[in-house]
Formats: structure tokens, sequence, C-alpha cells
């Protein structure tokens, strides 16, 4: 559906009497498929935003290809235009208008007819459970809401695509929880839909496939379990007795699953493994046979963040 | 067409949101209405007119070019507000025409315009002003090219500038002197010739002279013809480099 090759672009910022080049996107190469959510992942000012717009027709590249729902980005960014939707990070909605005027506005600016673009914007509304509020002015509504509304502007001519800018930020945790299902309910009726975050948990729990990004380019690509697969494998933390801990260890090192172990001053092994749902049975086994008895045993699968970490060599917590 | 539907989709967009806020148009008009009420009673002995109408045929022309001056320039605020909630943007991502994006705008500014300008002739109709209704469309159709020229190159100002603080500044660096090298106030007939030299390369001195001329009823004269095709092509370059700011990038 999307797919681009070494998509570049670098902004020159002036500081004093000297002008600095930023290389924001180096080379961006993506493929994204039709019907997925797809994300990506970044800190703030590693280029999502600045390929996003080079996507959107907003900010022409300096270099590269791109094909977006079958048009030529560079060719034909008229033809982009009418195939995608977009919802920009910063918000799109005027305070004096309402959402239905929006909405309606929104669809004819695609060149849509005005009695089309009413029903059109009253299915919209509906479908994003904005009824209630339709004939009120955007400035009274929740944070939310307005979010809500600016999605519905972004899918109103119902595109192949739709890219949304971090639309989760700045959302309390319930709003959130209702825009991922917004959002999967946009996949549901077979939109392809690019979204960028810098949410861990929003990347492993909403997007079928991420690309991680940091500094203007693409360091890892995958589904996020793929992602995850690829660092390391799983940690077992086995609680133990005190007393029983060298036992345990003992018994538990040469297990060809166990690829690194390590006691616990406070009783207990810590153990690298391949897969932890392949282990656990077998080292329950053993420590059963044996007669040890555990306390706690608790399973950490790798998160995206040690993939980032593994990548970049920092947190993106920190970054 | 789809520049006509598209200018027309934006233009009323635009003239419904003034419409919800009409208080504008009034304030916008306020401050001619007081040149007219407190100022233009000083004209009659200090241009040795014959009567109050004919100092009127005089100043009214000036203070009306003025409102089409400065009602076209500021206008580039409102759009800095739009950019900065993300309105245009979203405008940008759509296949609507870019042109369509301004002139919709400048076409309500455009609109505005008349609607002040016909409030102030008809409180000047009131003090004895006397205009034929033909040499009046003219007149504002001068206006109306005014404003259209000034609105599009103040929202083309503001796409560039795209801030409210570097806006303000600006325009009024350039409004004061074209304001004062057109005539408006005083006619430049008293200015010594330097003045009158300079004011020469002034556009919208020309636009001054035509208006006074249909105010006066003197449709044959060439300053009418002069200062509509000056103003028209100016016009017509404000849009022309305004639209191009619309279709370049800007957040």
């Amino acid at each position: 559906m999307i797919e681009t090759r070494a998509l570049r672009k670098s902004f020159r910022s002036r500081a004093g009497r000297q002008t600095k080049t930023v290389d924001a996107v180096r080379g961006v190469n993506l493929q994204v498929a039709e019907g997925e959510i797809f994300g990506f992942l970044g800190p703030n000012g590693a280029g999502k935003t600045t390929t996003l717009r080079m996507l959107a027709t907003l900010i022409e590249p300096d270099g590269g290809e791109a094909t977006i729902a079958g048009a030529d980005l560079r060719k034909d960014p008229a033809e982009v235009r009418r195939r995608i939707g977009y919802v920009a990070q910063g918000g799109s909605t005027w305070d004096e208008s309402t959402a239905r005027e929006e909405l309606v506005l929104h669809a004819r600016m695609y060149g849509i007819g005005k009695a089309d673009a009413h029903r059109r914007a009253a299915r919209a509304l509906d479908a994003f459970q904005l009824t209630e509020y339709a004939d009120r002015k955007c400035k009274t509504y929740s944070g939310g809401q307005r979010r809500r509304v600016e999605i519905a502007l972004g899918i109103i001519h119902e595109p192949k695509i739709v890219f949304l800018d971090e639309p989760t930020t700045g959302l309390d945790p319930q709003s959130r929880a209702h825009m991922w299902d917004e959002i999967r309910r946009l996949r549901t009726e077979g939109m392809t839909v690019f979204i960028t975050t810098h949410y861990l948990d929003e990347a492993d729990a909403l997007c079928d496939r991420i690309a991680i990004m940091d500094h203007g380019e693409v360091v890892a690509e995958g589904t996020p379990a793929e992602l995850k697969r690829e660092i390391s494998g799983d940690v077992v933390l086995v609680g133990l007795d005190l007393d029983t801990t060298p036992q345990a260890a003992q018994l538990l090192d040469g297990e060809e699953y166990v690829t690194k172990l390590e006691t616990i001053d406070e009783g207990g092994v810590r153990l690298h493994v391949e897969e932890g749902a392949t282990a656990i049975p077998q080292l329950l086994r053993r420590l059963d046979a044996a007669g040890l008895a555990l306390t706690s045993i608790e399973l950490h699968r790798p998160s995206l963040d040690d993939v980032f970490l593994t990548k970049t060599g920092r947190s993106l917590r920190e970054s | 067409m789809k520049l006509a539907r598209d200018t027309w989709l934006i233009f009323q967009r635009q003239f419904q949101l003034l419409m919800r806020n009409p208080v504008w148009v009034f304030v916008g008009v306020f401050q001619p209405v007081m040149y007219l009420l407190l100022f233009a009673p000083l004209l009659k002995p200090a241009l040795n007119a014959p009567t109050q109408a004919a100092a009127y045929k005089i100043f009214v022309p000036g203070l009306l070019v003025l409102l089409a001056i400065f009602g076209g320039l500021f206008q580039g605020f409102g759009l800095i507000a739009e950019l900065r909630a993300g309105v245009i943007e979203r405008s940008r991502v759509t296949p609507v025409s870019r042109l369509a994006l301004l002139l919709g705008r400048s076409l309500r500014d455009v609109v505005s315009l008349i609607v002040q300008a016909v409030i102030i002739t008809l409180l000047a109709l009131a003090f004895d002003l006397r205009v034929f209704i033909g040499d009046l469309l003219l007149a504002y159709l001068m206006l109306a090219l005014i404003a259209l020229m000034t609105s599009a190159v103040s929202y083309g100002v503001a796409l560039k500038v795209k801030s409210e603080d570097a806006l303000a500044p600006l325009m009024n660096t350039v409004a004061q002197p074209v304001l004062l090298l057109s005539g408006i106030l005083l006619p430049l007939t008293f200015a010594p010739g330097w003045l009158q030299g300079v004011a020469e390369w002034n556009p919208f001195s020309w636009a001054v002279d035509g208006t006074r001329a249909l105010f006066a009823g003197d449709l044959g004269n060439d300053k009418v013809w002069q200062g509509l095709t000056i103003i028209a092509v100016l016009a017509a370059a404000g849009v022309f480099w305004a639209a191009r700011q619309f279709a370049r990038s800007v957040r």
C-alpha cells in the first residue's frame, strides 16, 4: 500500500550567521501492506512527523521515491491527496465551527457534493459517537472528543490509507483506550492505518507492524513480537528459599534451554531462556523431580524498549 | 470550474464565520466613521472648499481607499490563527485548489469592505455628498481591487512570517508611508514638488486620484482608467504570489 525508497529530507536552520543543515530523514525505506496498522515508533525529533508529512504531500522530499495507494508521490501528489487521509498532531479544527460544519466542509474540499457531504458527516458523527455534540462549537469539546472529530475529518472521504500523527498524545487513559478501539475499527473497515507514536505500549498493543525510527533512520522493522524475539529471548525469575538456591542453580545450569543463569541474592535464580513458554514447564518438572519447592515464578518478555535499547544504545524512556 | 466551486466553498465558510461575529464589520468601520464625523468638518476651511459637500467629495474617496488598504492588510492575523489551529494544513492535504484557499478568503474580505464602504457612503450622503450611481459603482470596483490586493498580500506575508509579532510591525511599516504618500487625508496638490515626485511611484496615490475623479463625476478623466489598471495589475500579481505561498509548504 505504501512503498518508499531512500526518502530523504533535510532542513536548513539559521542560527545567527551560520546556516546549519539538519538531516531530518535520511533514506527511509518502508513497505506497508494493505489493511494493517503500521506504527512509527521513536522519540521526539526522530523524523517521524517529517516522514509522515512527506508521505501526505505536505512537504516535498529532497530525494527518494514513494508510491502511495498506487500513486507516485513525486509525479502525482494530487492523486495521492485524493487517496489518503491525514490527521495532524496538533489538531485541525476551528474553535468557532461545529463538528458537523467541519466534516461537511472537509468532505466538500475533496470534491464531494453537498448532499453527500451531509450524509457522510452524519454517518461519521454517529460512528465516532459525536452526534450529541455535533452542533456545538469545537471549542466546547473535551480533548478526546476533539481528537475524534479530527480522525473523522481524516477519513470522511473514505481514503485507502489514513495517516495519524500521534493520535493519542495528550489524551487521558480512558480516551486513549477509546481511540485505540476507533483505530482498530478503521482497520476492520479495510483501511490501512499509519500512525506515529512515542508510546511503547501503544506500538505494542495497537500496531500489526512497526518501524523503529531514530535520528532520521529506520533502525528496526517488523511485528512487535518479531522485534522482541530478535533480542535475547525471555527472562524467567524463579523464587526459591535461600538454602535451596544453590542446589537449584546447579540443577538448572546444565539444562539446554537455559542460555544464562544468575542467582539472586534474596534467594532464587534468574534464567535467560530462548522461549519462556517452553522453558517454564521443563524447569518446573526438573525442580519438582528434585523435590525443590519454589516460592514464585515470573516470566519477563523483552519489551519494545529493550529493542530500542539494543538498536540505539539508549532507552526510549530516556530520550 | 473546480476553481470557482472551491473558491465558493471557502468563501461560504469564511463568510459564515464572519456572520457569526458580525461585530467585526462594525469595529472596522468605527475608525473611518470617526474621521468622517470628527475630522472632515475641519476640511471645508482647510481646503478652501466652497461647500461642505465639495470637501466631502475630496475626503470621502480618500477615506474609502484608506479603509480598503488597512482592512486588507490586517487580514493576515486571522490566517495566522488558522495556521496555528491546523486548519490550513488540513486544507492542504485535500485536493482543494490552492488559489481557492486564498481567493475564498480574500473575497470575503472584499465583501466585508464593500459593506463598510456602503455604510460610510450612506453616512456621507447624510452630509450632502452627492455622487452618480454609475461612478460610485466604478469607485467600489477600485476599492474591491485594492482590498483584494492588500488582503492577498497580507495572507501571503502571514504564511511566510507565521507569527503575529512579526506581521504587525511589518504591516505598519508598509502601511504608514503608503498612507502618507497617497494623499488620502489631504490631496497631494498641496505637496512640495519632491513629495509629489515620490508619490508618483505609489500606486495607491493613483488609486486615490482615480477614486476622487469618480466621486467628482469626472468619468472621462485619465486618472480613472489609469488607477483602475494599475490596481488591477497589482491585484493580479498579489493574488498570484499569495496563492503560491498557499501551495508551498506551510505548517
